[in-house]
């Protein structure tokens, strides 16, 4: 890459992808509490739109797709094609313990695990569920990455 | 130029979709605008609890059931510890009592401000949501005070509570209550006075109370067609004999009905807030129950946020039950919403849906078919290829 207008390029892509990133969120199987700390995230008090960050509906607009839950068996092909419809590069953050090591429901027998045995994942975020100040340091561990 | 004859559409909705915070699939067949039939897929977080409980202890169990739903764990959580002491014969002290009954009043508060925010934010009423989140925050960290936790708060273990107030909780409780008072008055006045809001919910998405008895709704949306159906008032349970409420209704069945019975019901539990806090009796927060559970059977009913709460415990007498059934409220009304949509416009499905303030993750439960030859076990590979030539068609 030595061109000097595609190293331009790829700056104002990294300052763009790290300042807006906008995000989906799935849920494969989680309790709730994590979708409702996520959901906090985006009103007053949190207020992650300050950072840039959305929550996007269709995941082909997304970078960073928020995981809670365990993955059911009847959610797993959902989230793969998820997965799969998002445009590269994307991420995954993995929110909750449930989407950590399977939580409480590990060996329920409709539950295949944790996230990452389906699909990689970049960032985990513990707890159960997290604050929603986890879940914005999460991602910001995310963004950080990304810089050069 | 000929019109078609039929210009009928399948629209499907879900599982991944910005109106739905859940997985859940709905199909709406429309003529034009105007839905005409509605089915419901539901499965997508089944994650067969009820089997994990029977492997694990009564104690550990406790911690399963409160992650049935994230919004009323609480709930949750009492209706299965209530359960077992009553299978144990244990009562658990009044201190311990008036304590559950606090927690699910404010669980109660939090599950009906999260429904007011989406619901409004389905409607398209942004400012709303956001006003209304940013108060249900003040309920959130009471929460935390009293529990150490925003979400699954684990305030009960068997036979009694293991969280406890204090005189300066006793404050915060009080001035939070006051706040959110005075915020309620504010948004009682906004749906029932805004002129666009009402547009997207008076005379929307009607349930008469006959079509609510036939369909068998329970909690907020039953209420809000009529029934005189609360738990809390037809069976009291944990504190509610000692601190009674005064059940809310209303005629009209219509989304603006629901939306005034959750705002009432908020005031009501208000009042209770302050009157438990301040008369709560003195005395242990926990007694001594034992590891085995005798052996028996038992049904145990709470009031959840959403409606009627349905445990059925069975133990043989060892440290694990033997079965645990859970019959949740989103359940019963999700009927109530495939019959109410058909005849509305497609733009008001997600308001109709979130009328019922449903709750995916509590919901979804296994069936056992009974097949053609007398069959009744499937295993899981004939089930999925059932359910997927059934979705095929």
């Amino acid at each position: 890459m030595n061109n000097p207008i595609q190293n331009v390029m790829e700056k104002i892509k990294t300052w763009a992808r790290t300042n807006s990133p906008w995000a989906i969120h799935f849920n494969s199987g989680s309790c709730n509490g994590c979708d409702i700390e996520i959901l906090a995230t985006l009103t007053p008090r949190y207020d992650v739109e300050r950072f840039g960050i959305k929550l996007q509906g269709s995941p082909r607009h997304a970078d960073v797709l928020i995981c809670t839950g365990p993955v059911t068996l009847q959610a797993r092909d959902r989230l793969v094609r998820i997965y799969e419809q998002m445009p590269e590069p994307k991420f995954v953050v993995a929110v909750g313990s449930c989407s950590i090591s399977g939580g409480v429901f590990d060996g329920c027998y409709n539950v295949v695990g944790d996230i990452s045995e389906v699909i990689p994942v970049n960032v985990y975020v513990p707890g159960c569920p997290p604050r929603p100040e986890a879940i914005i340091y999460g991602i910001e561990q995310l963004l950080k990455t990304l810089q050069p | 130029m000929p019109r078609q004859k039929s210009e009928r559409f399948i629209v499907p909705i879900g599982p991944q979709h910005p109106a739905l915070k859940e997985p859940g699939h709905f199909e709406f067949t429309v003529e034009g605008e105007v839905v005409t039939n509605a089915t419901a897929r539901l499965g997508f977080v089944h994650r067969g609890m009820e089997k994990g409980a029977e492997s694990r202890t009564w104690t550990q169990d406790l911690y399963l059931m409160e992650r049935v739903c994230g919004i009323c764990s609480h709930v949750h959580s009492m209706a299965f510890v209530l359960g077992v002491e009553k299978l144990a014969n244990v009562q658990a002290p009044p201190r311990a009592q008036a304590i559950r009954e606090l927690v699910a009043e404010l669980e109660r508060i939090h599950s009906h401000i999260l429904w007011l925010g989406v619901a409004a934010h389905e409607g398209g009423f942004d400012t709303l949501f956001m006003f209304s989140w940013r108060d249900r925050e003040t309920v959130m960290d009471l929460l935390e005070t009293i529990s150490g936790n925003r979400v699954n708060y684990s305030a009960n273990v068997l036979g009694g509570v293991k969280v406890d107030i204090n005189e300066r909780q006793k404050d915060e409780l009080l001035r939070g209550m006051d706040f959110l008072e005075e915020r309620t008055r504010h948004y009682l006045k906004v749906v029932t006075e805004d002129d666009t809001f009402l547009g997207r919910t008076r005379n929307i998405g009607v349930m008469t109370f006959e079509e609510a008895t036939r369909l068998g709704a329970i909690g907020p949306t039953g209420r809000a067609s009529g029934l005189l159906r609360d738990v809390r008032m037809d069976s009291p349970y944990a504190g509610y004999p000692d601190f009674p409420i005064q059940i809310v209704t209303a005629k009209a069945g219509d989304l603006e009905a629901r939306f005034v019975v959750r705002i009432k019901e908020l005031f009501e539990s208000y009042r209770l807030v302050r009157e438990i806090v301040e008369k709560i009796p003195s005395g242990d927060l926990t007694t001594k129950i034992p590891r085995r559970i005798p052996e028996g059977e038992t049904v145990s009913r709470v009031e959840a946020p959403r409606g009627e709460l349905f445990y059925y415990i069975k133990s043989n007498g060892t440290d694990r039950p033997e079965r645990v059934k859970v019959r949740t409220p989103s359940l019963c009304n999700c009927a109530s919403v495939l019959t109410t949509a058909i005849g509305h416009k497609l733009a008001d499905m997600p308001m109709i849906l979130a009328g019922i303030d449903p709750c995916f993750s509590c919901n979804d439960r296994m069936v056992v078919l009974n097949g053609p030859a007398g069959q009744s076990l499937w295993d899981w590979e004939k089930l999925r290829q059932y359910g997927i030539e059934y979705y095929k068609k």
